[in-house]
């Protein structure tokens, strides 16, 4: 019983710890710039929507949504999409070099991104794709990818192979299989992997700061990044924009939480 | 309906498992053929072969007057019960067993049709809209037999569909697979290594061992005359005694001496053999009777009853047991001392080097 509370106020602990600093960003994002300097508090005292007016009418933080949208849904479709037919492909068809390709696959996203960033740039410069969105998704892609198909292949394994075996001796072709047995099955894998493919591309800052030129390309990390002028950095503006591209994230993490740790264990236990 | 001819089938895996060797086998059209063995005979690989679903390595396998020995599983019609049912999760019962046809664009009041026909004969129609994970194991079975006959194939194949129901559904099933298979008259393979399942479904059963084949007859004929050891000791249970020996011959009378002391005489033409031998002999043809009637003798050692029949354990001389079958009525007590009753029809020889059957 002893242990349980303990436990308990451990866990307690732990949540508060965590979720802190959004805590306190949420707050601070609605207290006017002069109270949070000279005397915070932890408890709103008077909350006002300066911060979130401002950008929208001073900023233009209209522009930095509208291209990481563009750019993580983009980014995630072509991710899914051909993540789902590589994924297929390693987890049923028999073919050589099969441990490899996964093994390759893995690698690729070993690299620290940073050491891919000058390659990155010198080949984008040279397909004239700097700051323009194909030039952010093709990076992306390097690394969502490997990400979509390891997930993918986790779930297709967990299918059994007498179901597409059932279809195709009632006479589907491979791709019937695929598309009326398969895919409807994987429904929730899919769905999975493309929320987590798109919140890394709706995070992820190096490459976007890296590849982009002017405001009119900035991804929201970007942007909120770039906020802080020479002579002083706005926190109630950035904070308020941090809640804004965190919130709708948070919001669907905690709605499919289950299934996205699913996601993230599957074929941990079946290899 | 067709029949299924495989010819000197070979199947070798990547890594260099011999399933299959130079197996030829003719299923004749509407026939029930069982292939059973134990576990690793290669039966599945067999049956999946000819469902297309592995690619033998050598040979060729024909259905009707095809040959479809490259040919994908989509082509050859056929249809096919896995063990584990393989029904669609995402699909209710009615567009399960309406998938095949409507792969094969047939009209849709047609298959509404056949569906609902084939449905009702299986006692399937109130279910029809219900999702697989509703059903319970005995109706998932029927949904994957009425998927499989909606479509009107040229042979069915049976991965062992028993297998996972429990004993008493599955004796319910089984006779109903029977009585399925004489209304339709179709032609049937039937994998199981269950060989209560295969006497009781086949029209002939064919027995597998390490991928080759071992014996292929009509039930009562493989339990009458195995054509090998192996053969002897699969069907029938409990399984056929096994004595080494050697069969000599005093004044024409043949004799069995088993090393140990265990010596008979054999009352019967036996076919004309001396030397080293295995004789075999079924449970149900021993009799036991009291120590001093003649027989060879032996001592209790274990009573099995079972109610309808009592299994008796008896350790002859040289240790070796004898199992008889004996009726309700015997008293067997363990530690009597008894003398067995070997009838000299019912005696099988075996080559002691081959396991080959000797003689007819």
């Amino acid at each position: 019983m002893r242990g349980r509370i303990a436990a308990r106020v451990g866990l307690v602990l732990l949540v508060l710890f965590a979720a802190f600093p959004f805590y306190w960003a949420v707050v601070a994002s609605f207290t006017p710039e002069a109270t949070l300097f000279r005397e915070p508090s932890l408890w709103p005292r008077e909350l006002i929507l300066d911060h979130y007016r401002a950008l929208f009418t001073e900023r233009d933080f209209w522009t930095p949504i509208k291209n990481s949208l563009i750019v993580a849904l983009t980014t995630t479709v072509f991710c899914v999409t051909i993540g789902a037919f590589a994924a297929y492909a390693l987890a049923r068809i028999e073919f050589s070099g099969k441990r490899a390709v996964l093994a390759f696959i893995l690698a690729v996203t070993m690299f620290p991104q940073i050491s891919i960033v000058s390659p990155l740039y010198m080949l984008l410069r040279s397909l004239h794709l700097i700051n323009t969105y194909p030039g952010l998704v093709l990076p992306y892609m390097t690394f969502a990818m490997p990400l979509a198909v390891w997930l993918l292949v986790g779930f297709f394994r967990q299918l059994p192979r007498d179901l597409e075996e059932a279809a195709m001796v009632d006479g589907a072709s491979r791709w019937q299989s695929f598309v009326r047995v398969i895919l409807p099955l994987t429904g929730p894998g899919l769905a999975t992997t493309a929320i987590l493919t798109f919140i890394y591309c709706w995070n992820e800052f190096l490459f976007a700061l890296s590849f982009t030129l002017g405001p009119e390309r900035y991804t929201v990390p970007v942007a909120i990044a770039l906020f802080r002028g020479q002579y002083q950095v706005p926190w109630g503006q950035i904070l308020a924009a941090t809640v804004i591209a965190t919130a709708p994230v948070a919001v669907v993490v905690l709605v499919f939480q289950r299934r996205i740790v699913q996601g993230l264990t599957a074929g941990a236990v079946k290899g | 309906m067709a029949s299924i001819t495989l010819s000197h089938i070979d199947k070798q895996y990547p890594n260099g498992y011999v399933a299959s060797r130079d197996l030829s086998l003719e299923i004749a059209d509407g026939e029930l053929l069982v292939l059973v063995g134990p576990s690793g005979s290669g039966k599945s690989t067999v049956l999946r072969m000819i469902a297309g679903l592995e690619k033998p390595t050598g040979g060729t396998i024909t259905i009707g007057e095809r040959d479809v020995t490259r040919l994908p599983p989509q082509d050859r019609d056929i249809a096919m019960v896995f063990q584990s049912y393989a029904l669609y999760p995402h699909m209710t019962v009615r567009e399960n067993m309406a998938f095949g046809l409507r792969l094969r664009k047939q009209p849709a009041d047609l298959v509404a049709r056949r569906v609902t026909e084939v449905a009702d004969a299986l006692g399937l129609a109130p279910m029809l809209d219900r999702k697989p994970s509703q059903l319970s194991g005995g109706q998932r079975q029927r949904v994957a037999l009425g998927r499989a006959i909606v479509r009107e194939p040229k042979a069915f194949l049976f991965d062992e569909p028993l297998s996972n129901l429990d004993a008493q559904l599955r004796v319910e099933t089984r006779a109903e697979l029977a009585r399925l298979h004489r209304r339709l008259g179709a032609t049937m393979v039937y994998v199981t290594h269950d060989q209560v399942e295969a006497m009781t479904l086949g029209t002939r059963v064919a027995v597998l061992r390490d991928g080759v084949l071992q014996q292929v007859a009509p039930p009562m004929e493989l339990y009458r005359r195995p054509s090998n050891q192996f053969v002897a000791s699969f069907i029938g249970s409990p399984s056929m005694n096994f004595v080494r020996g050697a069969i000599s011959r005093d004044g024409g009378r043949p004799r069995f001496t088993a090393p140990g002391g265990l010596s008979f005489a054999i009352t019967a033409d036996l076919p004309a053999t001396d030397g080293p031998v295995i004789l075999g002999v079924r449970p149900h043809d021993i009799g036991l009777g009291p120590a001093d009637n003649g027989g060879p003798r032996g001592v209790v050692s274990l009573v099995e009853p079972l109610g309808s029949e009592q299994i008796v354990y008896v350790t002859v001389p040289g240790g070796a047991d004898f199992v008889a079958a004996v009726g309700a009525e015997a008293t067997p007590r363990v530690d009597d001392p008894v003398s067995l009753t070997i009838p000299g029809p019912a005696i099988h020889l075996f080559e002691a080097e081959s396991g080959r059957r000797i003689g007819a």
